[in-house]
């Protein structure tokens, strides 16, 4: 077990080290939010209206976290196609390392990259016009973490099963921008159609959504729920990949 | 001790039958070469060895771990430098070894002596810090040669680990796996299809078609062949080879120009041939069998056929691209 935990950091450390050699990665990170927060931020304020106490902008906020770890948490997956077009997945296949280490090690740095993206926009909150305590923003950064968690593990579980950039590129545009638009990020849920509201309860970042929405603007929601949905979520998928690699030896 | 025990192993890709009931064993200590054309199943069988492929039928172990039941043990005691480069470029050398040495846990206080002492044995010290993106593809591969044993496995096991070099390069990637072996208690299992190359092994098993044909040392299967053969060139060689057909009942073969004629015994055969010629061969050698020329005898083929070995310059190219 410990070393299994172990395995993973190591796992985590090299893809860490090596996402940090290549910066434009990054930079695209800060970009992103900032364009949509004030596009989206400006450009949809007409048509939807925010609860009361909050500018639109404060209310889509959390969902720009989201937002961003969601990108990178999905575009993890790639270091895996990158690994495998390059050789050193069978370097990682062939070592004495549990297959469950790995996938959570590939798991575990794709997570820590995307909380990384999340902080970044997290910096912006007195820009919106936010105030938040210190204890507030420790417990946005564990929520970030675990929804990153989540959200990555799928990203790694479809990667295992693609053998190019292109088809998890074309899947990824398939999945993200559902996963986003069905999360109530842009709206509060309980103003959409009735047919729309069972998508959204079955998606996972909805309820990523509310947990961040939950702590950052103390809005109402269950936290116990929330991160439950999450955290099963995440073992669920890690499971999954997990036996996609141990099966991976055709 | 047999370090390896092969039995009855198969291995089907769909329609494909790649590996058919191979059985063979490896002792502790030698240096064992797997030898056959493009797609004879060389690769297929490493790859079952160290437990990145399922196979169909058959049993297999390593270091007496059976490659199905007791898969990490068996990781832990190989070592393999693939076919196909396996190297992080975006990292160092230093971290490449690093990392290798984390995922086989090797204690962290040795990592460091270990890493420079397989760095010293392939002389990349002087580029431990570098960027492995940079390096040329002989560094690459001898990179990856110190990354095998850097984890003292028993077994190192080496997939055409020259694939794609210029000869200059495989001269020297060569002495360092002789020095290795020299240096350290260490079982080779390698694949080839340069023929020269596989003289360095104590024994060798030739594939051909999923199938070991034959499998004996060196000597042996030279000896095999129980002929020398003699390399001729005549004003007529069609001409020359039907007349030595009819005199002496031998098949000859052409060869770039030559006519080669198998003899049991060179020294005394060449007179009669001139005997016949009449003043026809303008040129006359004896030549010892090689490897190659036992692999024409037990296929009818040469290790590389003309097509194949267009084929093969096309693969070698496409991989010395990704190489460097
Ligand atoms: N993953 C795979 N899927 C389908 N067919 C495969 C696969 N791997 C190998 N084969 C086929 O199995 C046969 C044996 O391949 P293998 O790679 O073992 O040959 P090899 O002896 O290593 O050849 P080479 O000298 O070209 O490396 C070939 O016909 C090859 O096309
Ligand atoms: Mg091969």
């Amino acid at each position: 077990m410990i070393t299994g935990i172990l395995d993973s950091i190591t796992i985590a450390k090299r893809d860490i080290i090596r996402s940090f050699r290549q910066k434009s990665q990054l930079y695209g990170s800060i970009v992103r939010p900032v364009i949509w927060l004030f596009l989206l931020g400006t450009g949809l304020r007409g048509s939807f209206n925010a609860p009361e106490g909050f500018t639109y902008t404060q209310y889509i906020f959390p969902g720009m976290i989201v937002m961003n770890i969601l990108f990178a948490s999905i575009m993890s997956g790639t270091s895996i196609i990158w690994d495998r077009e390059f050789g050193f997945l069978k370097e990682i296949m062939v070592a004495p390392m549990s297959r469950a280490s790995i996938v959570f090690g590939k798991t575990l740095s794709g997570s820590i990259i995307a909380t990384i993206q999340g902080i970044i926009v997290l910096a912006f909150f007195p820009l919106v016009g936010l105030h938040l305590s210190f204890i507030q923003i420790i417990l946005t950064m564990l929520g970030m973490f675990i929804v990153a968690l989540s959200i990555t593990s799928l990203g790694i579980m479809i990667a295992s099963k693609m053998t190019s950039f292109e088809g998890f590129g074309t899947i990824n545009n398939f999945l993200v921008m559902p996963l986003f638009f069905l999360s109530g990020a842009l709206y509060p849920i309980d103003r959409v159609p009735a047919w729309l509201k069972p998508l959204i309860y079955i998606n996972p970042v909805t309820y990523s959504v509310n947990l961040l929405r939950g702590i950052v603007l103390k809005t109402e929601t269950n936290y116990l729920t929330d991160t439950g949905v999450i955290i099963i979520f995440a073992l669920i998928i890690l499971s999954i990949t997990t036996y996609i690699f141990v099966k991976d030896r055709k | 001790m047999n370090i390896i025990h092969v039995e009855k192993l198969k291995k089907s890709f769909g329609e494909i039958k790649a590996v058919k009931e191979v059985s063979f064993d490896v002792e502790e200590g030698e240096i064992f070469g797997l030898l056959g054309p493009n797609g004879a199943g060389k690769s297929t069988i490493i790859k079952i060895l160290v437990t990145i492929l399922k196979k169909d039928g058959g049993t297999a172990t390593i270091n007496n771990f059976d490659v199905e039941k007791e898969q990490n043990k068996v990781r832990e005691s190989v070592g393999i430098i693939f076919q196909d480069p396996s190297l992080d470029e975006r990292l160092t050398a230093w971290e490449n070894l690093y990392f290798h040495s984390k995922f086989y846990h090797v204690p962290s206080r040795e990592i460091k002596n270990r890493i420079n002492n397989s760095l010293d044995l392939v002389d990349l010290s002087e580029r431990k810090k570098e960027i492995v993106i940079n390096f040329s593809g002989g560094m690459k591969r001898r990179l990856e040669i110190a990354r095998g044993i850097i984890h003292t496995p028993k077994v190192l096991f080496l997939d055409e680990p020259t694939i794609g070099l210029d000869p200059q390069t495989r001269k020297y990637i060569w002495q360092y796996l002789v020095d290795l072996r020299d240096k350290q208690k260490l079982t080779m299992f390698l694949t080839t299809h340069y023929m020269e190359e596989a003289e360095i092994c104590d024994r060798i098993a030739i594939m051909d078609h999923g199938n070991i044909i034959a499998l004996d040392t060196p000597e042996n299967l030279k000896r095999s062949i129980q002929n020398d053969i003699i390399t001729l060139v005549t004003d007529n060689n069609i001409g020359f080879s039907i007349l030595v057909k009819e005199k002496f009942n031998i098949e000859t073969t052409f060869n770039n120009g030559t006519l080669e004629v198998p003899v049991s015994n060179g020294k005394t055969f060449l007179p009669k041939l001139f005997e016949i010629a009449g003043g026809r061969i303008l040129s006359a050698d004896i030549k010892k069998p090689s490897l190659e020329d036992v692999f024409i005898k037990l296929t009818g083929r040469k290790i590389r056929e003309e097509e194949a070995s267009k084929r093969d310059k096309l693969r070698d190219s496409v991989k010395r691209r990704r190489r460097t």
